[in-house]
């Protein structure tokens, strides 16, 4: 599916700025967000590689054991596929416990990270498995405590209570979250 | 606010203390344990980095070429009809491919209307509840390589969209 989404994005993009003059722009855009992803990199560089060392020494600590026993029976009930014991399993629970505490940046690479175990689990090399598919539908379902970044805007911009929005933020994201569990499991169950 | 402020502050420094008082009660050689773990994430982000380049470059086109604005001009008088309001439709499609480009938008409708506005409050409480759906799932399965990636996609669209209808009636009830 990527295979044809970003060839089409680019197929797209182009023709439609044919239509709209914007070929010059196309050109500095398409130079500038490559120039983008490398800076991106140097800084995740840092970043990843900080944590994954820290995790390392958690892992060789038994903290995300414990950390693991916290989360297992949830985790058990959505990735029944995976052996309670595998590295997956530390991955999934350090990802998901960065994006609740609103650690976005440091749940990225323990997310990497757990794709790349499963992916040793998976059978098909091409095709996601479904643990696969109810990590990332899960995981993008965006469950949260607290987007410190969106108060610190509304902050910026004057607003009279800016932290007002924590409490419906906190209602949304578990709707969100239910559906994207129900999905995955329903789509689980027919398969 | 500011309980949670400095409770997000203090969460990062307290892991590595916590985690670095087990790894020396346990008697282990930290340092060496986190250059070994740092030296695992080095070659993660190598292996990403030309995904990365990929990608930025085709939502670079999308965005430069004006492709995003033509279908949220689109799109508006459809969602307006279902009671969505149409300054935020930019900002939703844009959610779903790029975290800095919406978060651009964002920026510019607190601007424009003020954070308490009703549109402000919206997209305030959708951007915390919705997540980059193409942008994530191409990182993450080009990491592996992975091309057939069956329903996550749905799923995470599905759950996108529970989200901001959910969004929608909160702020509809709260400050409608």
């Amino acid at each position: 599916m990527l295979n044809y989404l970003w060839g089409a994005m680019i197929f797209v993009g182009i023709l439609v700025a044919a239509f709209t003059g914007k070929m010059a722009e196309v050109t500095n855009g398409a130079v500038d967000s490559a120039k983008e992803a490398v800076t991106v990199s140097i800084t995740m560089l840092g970043v990843m590689s900080m944590w994954t060392g820290i995790m390392k020494i958690g892992e060789e600590a038994g903290v995300t054991d414990s950390v693991k026993k916290l989360l297992k029976p949830f985790l058990k009930w959505l990735f029944p596929d995976v052996p309670e014991n595998h590295r997956a399993m530390d991955y999934i629970a350090a990802n998901v416990t960065a994006n609740f505490l609103g650690l976005g940046w440091a749940a990225t690479p323990a997310g990497l990270m757990a794709m790349k175990e499963l992916q040793d689990l998976n059978r098909h090399r091409e095709t996601a498995s479904r643990a696969m598919c109810m990590f990332m539908i899960f995981n993008m379902s965006s469950l949260q405590l607290v987007s410190i970044n969106i108060i610190a805007y509304r902050m910026q911009y004057g607003s009279a209570d800016p932290s007002e929005i924590i409490g419906p933020g906190i209602l949304t994201t578990l709707a969100s979250t239910v559906a994207a569990i129900a999905f995955a499991k329903i789509m689980e169950a027919v398969k | 606010m500011k309980l949670i402020t400095a409770l997000s502050n203090l969460i990062l420094p307290l892991v590595i203390v916590y985690i670095l008082s087990c790894g020396y009660s346990k008697k282990i050689n930290v340092y060496e344990v986190f250059i070994e773990g740092a030296k695992e994430g080095f070659k993660v982000v190598a292996d990403i980095l030309p995904t990365l380049i990929g990608l930025m470059m085709a939502v670079g086109i999308l965005r430069a070429g004006g492709t995003l604005e033509l279908v949220s001009r689109a799109l508006s008088p459809i969602v307006s009809r279902i009671g969505f309001p149409s300054e935020a439709v930019p900002i939703s499609l844009m959610r779903l491919v790029s975290s800095s480009a919406s978060t651009g938008i964002l920026l510019d409708i607190f601007k424009n209307y003020g954070p308490d506005s009703f549109i402000g409050r919206f997209v305030s409480v959708m951007m915390s509840c919705t997540e980059t759906v193409f942008y994530t799932m191409s990182i993450y399965f080009m990491s592996v390589k992975i091309t057939k990636t069956r329903y996550t996609l749905a799923g995470a669209l599905v759950a996108n969209a529970a989200g901001m209808a959910a969004s929608l009636a909160l702020c509809r009830y709260l400050w409608g």
